[in-house]
Parts: structure tokens; C-alpha cells; sequence
């Protein structure tokens, strides 16, 4: 190989990711602090993957439902993970949640009002009370440029499309990180005395699913390569309403604000079937149980005609449709051919979220590495075996800000920049070199199409030990045929290229998926297994760790940590907390 | 044989480059993004171009199709049914390759607006119709296309004195909201630039997300820079431009 080079930049604190938990820590880490922050992203600033969320961030304000409060939103989000969450997790998340978004209020952000003057919260899946903030149904575009806005404000310095392919551990803790600009292709290096990873999930791993390019899963595979431990993998949210046809829109995301907002689900005879699964909470039960049961239908013959079911909104008129369902409105205007104030429309499940990822501490974020933190939806532990709508964007601001406040930390006990090794730099520009140099290889775009193919087949909606068996086996065969892929051109701004490691990030990540899967033998949450059907006690107490070792992954279990009593308490009523204090009210 | 759709893509770097034409099979509903993946994962895997969400939500995909600056994830392939598609990248900007451009002056502009500078502490206190002035400009998705249709930038690259209209409606954001207290008037007049629009309206022409740039940020802001700095003349300057005079009271709330 002929000499390659290199540019070296050196900062206190590295953010990798620029969606909302990313700008947030990196907003934290650098307020009054005096330290040096970059923020690096793979896509232009404000394009992440954060931008295309719709319905709402859940914070307990009770605006329109005075009962409402952090208990109440601690219970929902406990409930939703079916109890495998990290309870301290949620405990910070429910109680921080709505500072958070009062934050993002007086930086700039309008949501919708109530009639007197406060934010807006409209009802959504297994809340509650109305709790999702919302502006129209582009929720996520408003955060992500809120804090966009914010960030570059804020004295930090922005790398936009640069893709880091290697996260550089030396002796024990974090070194910085490795990559290169998209635009020319040139190697750099970042040094950093500590990392905040927020690069998102990896949704892309599935054929049909609500996620951008980007969510191929860089960071939880570069960290788990280097030693930081993934749990909870097995367990992969499938939203229920995805767009069905046409077919170049399949998976692309029927917000839930449309369900909030009212609508209703009915089979191809017409029937409102979740009458069947989920009598008393109907269309707004936890997505888990909602998806399932549209599957259900499909399984028993009653799908409408490209395999979903429908979704009616026409009752609720036209004008009211468009003003709180604008981009709805619109979407399927434009791409479907279909006016959804007139019409109802196909539905059917869409991959959309990724509970699992990095191991992290509560209070700071930080991993069982030294001096790499990590937040949003590459971290694990708040949404348990089931996210709840409206909780991620919260999610991003909560432990994004504390992730940024936790690397701040950090690096205030004086730790210095960790050592480089110059060889291991060397391997790595060779390896991200190498798929130009094979020849006649395979394209790295037809093992992603394959690869969507076996998880969505054998590690998807349902599954069984069998089925997930040959997926196994299957992703680890093209995990071999992937060892030859190849690119052509240059490595100005190119595409293929930037795929062959994409790809190799999700192949590990889907093994990762499958051998939890295997090993939590029961349903529970999103996690459905038709060998074990029942949600069993005894699996209530552990999550599922794993390690990278010598090249191959190594599954243990850990316990979930044990809510205190007075958090434990809060689960005897037999309903939620603020449903208890009103009738307590009501009654005295 | 299966339909096909001729696309011819411009393809090279900042050295030169031409168009390429490109054949892909018919799929119902298609857009003109979905026929870029299709040659980027068949027939060539190094085509660059930008996308995030195939949805029209986030403003990655710009480009211009047959001469028209348009989302590509927006564009349906059967609005051109038995003509050859040329999709080609931003002409206002600097070419890095095939279709991607670099907006980076887009991004250096956006640190010159101030920040809101809230008058109240949060929870603000804010009725919906004081909303509504604002949050039209709060769904723009940074594709650019207007910064690329704006003549001022297009033809005329006045790019050292002119923000262009993305960035019109990002002080409009700020100026309009009923909690904010500081004065962008000046930057309004000076760096910011606002009196080099002529008001031709091409920018909302082509706006995917149907903001009303022209009306709604534009013509007022350049009212309260003419309100503070050219107000004799202001009577002769709506004449001339056809603007409608609007109250300034109702943004001052
Ligand atoms: C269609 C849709 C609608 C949604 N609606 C809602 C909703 O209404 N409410 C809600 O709470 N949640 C919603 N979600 C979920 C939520 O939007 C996401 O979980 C969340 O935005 C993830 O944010 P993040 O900060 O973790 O990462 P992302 O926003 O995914 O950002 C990841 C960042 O990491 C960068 N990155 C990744 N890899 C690399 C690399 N190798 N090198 C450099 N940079 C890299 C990317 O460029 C990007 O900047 C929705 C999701 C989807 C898909
Ligand atoms: S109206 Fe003004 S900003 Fe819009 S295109 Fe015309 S000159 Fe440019
Ligand atoms: S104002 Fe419209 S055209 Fe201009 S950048 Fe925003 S969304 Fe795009
Ligand atoms: S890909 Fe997001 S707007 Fe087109």
C-alpha cells in the first residue's frame, strides 16, 4: 500500500452522532466549561435520523390532564418495557423529561397550544394521559433544529459528513475515534479524552422499516468491537403502521398521532379487531400488541389487499385532519395517489426502533469502557421490551444532556489524551482500503438486501428457536461472502464505499439480535416467540449481556436492579398513580 | 420485456462531468430517488447523491429534474411518463460529485442569525394564533431549494450579500415569535441583506413544503427595515414592488 496519510484533530470531548441526544450532549459537555467540543455526523447537520419523527416527545406536564406527573409516566414506561428496564433509568427520564422540554421552549421551539396558552399534549399508545408535545406531526424536525440551532451557537465545532469507521480504545479507556471525510475520502483522526456515542439504531437491519440509511448501527458495533458490552438486543420495536403501497413506500411511517388523533383500525371485514386483542385500550395499546395484532389478522386471512389493515381518519373532517396531520396529509398525497380526509388506507407493520444497545450507567451514561459515554437510541436500559411512543425524543434530551454532563465530568478529573497506536491506525486505513483493491467481489448492496431478508424472515415480528436457528446460520454465512466485498470508483463522496462497512456493522449487530433472541425463551414486549408464547416471571429478572471476544460473541445474563419500595409501590394500586389520586379526589 | 423509465443523471466532479443515461424497471408509484437507488445498487454503486428520509422530511435530496429544482424523494416518476428524466445537482452551489453539492455556506450563514432571546423565563404563556405566525416557517426542512432558485444567488452570486430566502424565514422565525426581544432589523438591512429580493416569489414557487416565503417572512421584514431606516420613501416602495401593506402592530404582541 502506498504511504497513506492521515489528519490528526485533538479535542477534550468528541460526540459522535448529531440527532437530537447527540447535539444535546454536546451542548451539556461544552456549557461553561472552557472545554474543546466536536460534534461529527455522518449526513449534513440536522438531517438525522431524529428529523423524521412525528408524533410527539412525552414529558408529564399534565396540561390537559392535571393528574398527570413523573409516578404516572414512571408506571406507563415500567408497564410498556414489561419490567426488564433499568428502573433508575426511568426514574430520572420521567422526572427530567419535562425541564427538557421547556429547554428546547425557550430556545426556540413553537409547539401547538392549549386554549390557555400552554403546550399542547395529545394522547398516544399506552400513555395515561395526554402527554406527547407536539407541532403538528413533525415533532422531530422541530427538536433536531431547535437544537441544531442551539449547537452551533454554543462555540462547538461541527464535522458534517464524516464517517467514522474505528473507536480507539488504548490500555483500558478511550483514545478517540477514526474515519474519514465523505467529500474526499481523506483519512482523520480524533483524538478526544473522552467520546459521547449518539449514532442511533440500526432499523436498517430489516426490509421493511421506518429508518433512514443511517440507522445501520456504526456506533454500537465500532464500541462493541472494543469491548463495550450490548444488551437487551433481541429486543426490536416493529411500529404497527408502516405504509403498505405503493411499493417504493412500503415501511415508511404512519405517524401514531394518527391513532391519537382518532383513527381506527379495521380488518378486510371490516371489523375494529382490536376489539379482540386489547378491548379496553383499542387502537391506542402499546405498539407491541398493536402490531401483533395486525399480523394476526393478516395470518388469518382477513388483510386487506397488500397484506394490512386499514386505518380510517375521514370522521374526524378534513380541516382538523390537515391542521394536526399535515405531513400525513401530505405524504400520501403526493406518494400515494390517496387523499386520507376521504379515504382510509393500508397499514402493516414497519421496523422502527432498537431497545437494545450499550450498557449504561443511569446517572452519567457512561459504559463499561472508560471515557465513553453514550446516549439516545444507541444506548439501552429506558425502554425495557418495549418503547413507548413520545419517549425517545424525550429520551435524547434527558440522557443526551446528562451523557454530555457525564463525559464533562469525566474529563474534569484530569484525565489526558490516551496514547495512538500508530500500527493499529495503519491496519485500520488498510481495511478500509481494501474493498477497492478485491476484485470481481460482491456488492455490498445486494448482502444488505439479503441480510434485510433472513432478519425480517427469521428474527422479525415472530419468531421460534428453529427459525431463529437458520437465521443464524444464514447470517453467518454472509458475515463470511461479506469478507469479499468490493467497491469501483473513487473515494470522492461514494456511496458503495461507505456501504461495505455499513454492512458490516449490521451483520455483527444481527448476529448480536439473534443470539439474545435465542436465549430469552418467552414472549415478552416486542420480543415474540411462538415456541414459548407465555411471558414468564422467572424472565422477568434478567437482561441479556454480550461481549465481543476473540472475535466471537459471548451471551450472559446480568439481574435487572430491583426498584425500591417506594417505586415498587407505586404498582400495587391496580391502576396507574394519577388515576388513583384522582378517584382518591373524587371520593374525598 | 418489463417497462422501463430513461433517466439521464448528471454524473462527475468539481473537474467537469456529463450526463449518463441510465435504464430502470417500471414499479408502480415510483419516485425519482427510488430510480437513483436502483442504479446505485445495480448499475452503479459509487452514483453520489444525498438522502435521509424518502419522505420529504428532511431536505437532503435537492436537486433539479428536467430544469426544475425539486426533492427527489418527492418527484414521482410517472409525472415524466414517456420522457427521459435529467436529474441534475443544485446549479447554485459548488459541485463535489454527481449530484451532491456543497451547501456549506448555507451552514456558515446560520451562525450569523441571533438566536431567540426569550423576554420571559419558560413556560411561556402563548395562544395558538400567536403561534400560527411562526410555526408555518418552523416545517421548513433546509432542502435549499430556494437558496438554489433565488436569481440573487442563482445568476447573480451575491452570496457575500444576500442570506437568500432559507435564511429570511429563519430570522422571520425569530422576529415573529411573541416572546422574543432582540433587534435583527440591522443585520436585516445590512449583512442579512434583505433588500437585494425583488420579490419575484420564485423561492416559494418551488418551496416542497408550501412555506409562503415571500409573503409571510419576506415583504414583512422588509417593511419593519423600510419602518426604521427608509420610511419616507416607504409610501413609493410598496408602490413599486405591489406589496400589500400590512400592520406591524399584530407582530409586535
Ligand atoms: C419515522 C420515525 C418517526 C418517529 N417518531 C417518533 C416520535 O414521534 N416520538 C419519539 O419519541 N420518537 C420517534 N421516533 C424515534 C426517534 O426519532 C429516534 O429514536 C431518535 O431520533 C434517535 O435519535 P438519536 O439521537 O439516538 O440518533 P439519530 O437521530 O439516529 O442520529 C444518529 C446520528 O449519528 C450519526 N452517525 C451514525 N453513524 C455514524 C458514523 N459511523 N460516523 C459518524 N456519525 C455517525 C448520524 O449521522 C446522525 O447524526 C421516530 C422514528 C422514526 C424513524
Ligand atoms: S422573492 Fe426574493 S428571495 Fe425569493 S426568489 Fe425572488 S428575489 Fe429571491
Ligand atoms: S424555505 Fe422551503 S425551499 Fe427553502 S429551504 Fe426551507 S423548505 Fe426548502
Ligand atoms: S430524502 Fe428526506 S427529503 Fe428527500
Amino acid at each position: 500500500m502506498a504511504q497513506e496519510t492521515y489528519e490528526t484533530l485533538e479535542y477534550d470531548i468528541i460526540v459522535i452522532g448529531a440527532g437530537g441526544s447527540g447535539l444535546r450532549a454536546a451542548v451539556a459537555a461544552a456549557e461553561g466549561s472552557g472545554l474543546k467540543v466536536a460534534v461529527i455526523s455522518k449526513s449534513l447537520l440536522g438531517k438525522a435520523h431524529t428529523v423524521m419523527a412525528e408524533g410527539g416527545v412525552a414529558a408529564s406536564f399534565g396540561n390537559l390532564d392535571a393528574p398527570d406527573g413523573w409516578e404516572t409516566h414512571f408506571y406507563d414506561t415500567m408497564r410498556s418495557g414489561h419490567f426488564i428496564n433499568n428502573y433508575r433509568m426511568v426514574e430520572i427520564f420521567a422526572k427530567e423529561a419535562p425541564d427538557r422540554v421547556l429547554e428546547l421552549e425557550a430556545w426556540g421551539a413553537v409547539f401547538d397550544r392549549t386554549p390557555e396558552g400552554r403546550i399542547m399534549q395529545r394522547p398516544f399508545g399506552a400513555h395515561t394521559f395526554r402527554r406527547l408535545c407536539h407541532i403538528g406531526d413533525h415533532t422531530g424536525l422541530e427538536l433536531l433544529r431547535t437544537m441544531q440551532y442551539k449547537a452551533i451557537h454554543s462555540g462547538i465545532d461541527v464535522y458534517q459528513e464524516v464517517t467514522m469507521t474505528k473507536l480507539l480504545v488504548s490500555h483500558g479507556r478511550v483514545a478517540g475515534a477514526f474515519g474519514y471525510f465523505r467529500a474526499t475520502g481523506r483519512f482523520v483522526l480524533f483524538r478526544a479524552r473522552a467520546v459521547v456515542l449518539a449514532t442511533g439504531g440500526w432499523g436498517k437491519v430489516y426490509k421493511v422499516t421506518s429508518n433512514s440509511w443511517e440507522s445501520t448501527g456504526d456506533g454500537a458495533a465500532m464500541a462493541f468491537r472494543a469491548g463495550a458490552d450490548l444488551m437487551d438486543m433481541e429486543m426490536v420495536q416493529f411500529h404497527p403502521t408502516g405504509m403498505v403501497w405503493p411499493p417504493g413506500v412500503r415501511g415508511i411511517l404512519v405517524t401514531e398521532g394518527v391513532r391519537g388523533e382518532g383513527g381506527l383500525l379495521f380488518n378486510s371485514e371490516g371489523e375494529r379487531f382490536m376489539q379482540r386483542y386489547d378491548p379496553e385500550r383499542m387502537e391506542l395499546s402499546s405498539r407491541d400488541v398493536v402490531a401483533r395484532s395486525i399480523f394476526k389478522e393478516v395470518q388469518a386471512g382477513r388483510g386487506t389487499p397488500h397484506g394490512g389493515a386499514w386505518l380510517d381518519i375521514t370522521h374526524k373532517g378534513p380541516e382538523y385532519i390537515k391542521r394536526k396531520l399535515p405531513g400525513m396529509y401530505e405524504q400520501f398525497l403526493t406518494l400515494a395517489d390517496l387523499d386520507i380526509t376521504k379515504e382510509r388506507f393500508e397499514v402493516a407493520p414497519t421496523c422502527h426502533y432498537t431497545m437494545g444497545g450499550l450498557r449504561v450507567e443511569a446517572e452519567t451514561c457512561a459504559t463499561n469502557i472508560p471515557g465513553l459515554f453514550a446516549a439516545g437510541e444507541v444506548a439501552c436500559g429506558l425502554h425495557g421490551a418495549n418503547r413507548l411512543g413520545g419517549n425517545s425524543l424525550s429520551d435524547l434530551l434527558v440522557f443526551g444532556r446528562r451523557a454530555g454532563m457525564g463525559a464533562r465530568e469525566y474529563v474534569a478529573n484530569g484525565v489526558t489524551l490516551a496514547d495512538i497506536d500508530e500500527a493499529e491506525i495503519g491496519q485500520e486505513m488498510e481495511r478500509v482500503l481494501a474493498p477497492f483493491g478485491r476484485e470481481g467481489g460482491v456488492n455490498p448492496y445486494h448482502i444488505h438486501e439479503r441480510l434485510q431478508e433472513v432478519m425480517t424472515n427469521h428474527a422479525g415480528i415472530m419468531r421460534s428457536g428453529e427459525i431463529l436457528e437458520q437465521g443464524l446460520q444464514k447470517v453467518l454465512e454472509l458475515q463470511e461472502e461479506a469478507r469479499r466485498m468490493s467497491i469501483q470508483g473513487s473515494r470522492t463522496y461514494n456511496p458503495g464505499w461507505h456501504a461495505v462497512f455499513d454492512v458490516e456493522n449490521m451483520l455483527l449487530l444481527s448476529e448480536a439480535i439473534i443470539r439474545s433472541a435465542l436465549e430469552r425463551k418467552e414472549s415478552r414486549g416486542a420480543h415474540w416467540r411462538t415456541d414459548y408464547p407465555d411471558e414468564l416471571p422467572e424472565w422477568q429478572t434478567i437482561n441479556f449481556v454480550e461481549r465481543y471476544e476473540g472475535g466471537s460473541i459471548r451471551v450472559r445474563t446480568e439481574p435487572v436492579k430491583e426498584m425500591p419500595e417506594h417505586l415498587a409501590k407505586l404498582f400495587t394500586y391496580g391502576k396507574a398513580p394519577g388515576l388513583v389520586q384522582q378517584s382518591e379526589k373524587k371520593e374525598g | 420485456m418489463a417497462e422501463e423509465f430513461v433517466l439521464s443523471v448528471w454524473r462527475g466532479d468539481a473537474s467537469g462531468g456529463s450526463e449518463v443515461e441510465y435504464r430502470v424497471p417500471k414499479e408502480t408509484g415510483m419516485v425519482v430517488l427510488d430510480a437513483l437507488h436502483y442504479i446505485q445498487h445495480n448499475l452503479a454503486p459509487d452514483l453520489a447523491v444525498r438522502w435521509n428520509c424518502k419522505a420529504a422530511h428532511c431536505g437532503s435530496c435537492a436537486a433539479e429534474v428536467n430544469g426544475v429544482p425539486k426533492l427527489l424523494c418527492k418527484t414521482r416518476m410517472d409525472d415524466y411518463q414517456g420522457e427521459t428524466v435529467s436529474v441534475r445537482p443544485m446549479k447554485t452551489f459548488p459541485i463535489i460529485k454527481d449530484l451532491v453539492t456543497d451547501v456549506s455556506w448555507n451552514y456558515q450563514v446560520a451562525k450569523e442569525v441571533p438566536p431567540l432571546a426569550p423576554t420571559v423565563p419558560a413556560p411561556f404563556h402563548m395562544m395558538q394564533i400567536d403561534a400560527d405566525r411562526v410555526q408555518e416557517f418552523h416545517r421548513c426542512i433546509e432542502c435549499f431549494l430556494c437558496q438554489d432558485t433565488c436569481h440573487v444567488l442563482r445568476n447573480h452570486q451575491a452570496f457575500d450579500r444576500y442570506f437568500g430566502p432559507r435564511f429570511m424565514i429563519k430570522i422571520a422565525e425569530f422576529e415573529m415569535h411573541p416572546k422574543d426581544g432582540a433587534d435583527r432589523v440591522p443585520l436585516l438591512a445590512h449583512e442579512a441583506g434583505v433588500n437585494m429580493c425583488n420579490v419575484t416569489k420564485c423561492c416559494t414557487e418551488v418551496c416542497p413544503q408550501h412555506i409562503r416565503i415571500t409573503d409571510n417572512a419576506i415583504i414583512p421584514l422588509k417593511e419593519r427595515v423600510a419602518d426604521r431606516y427608509y420610511d419616507p420613501v416607504r409610501l413609493l416602495w410598496r408602490r413599486l414592488s405591489g406589496a400589500n401593506p400590512r400592520s406591524e402592530t399584530s407582530a409586535a404582541t
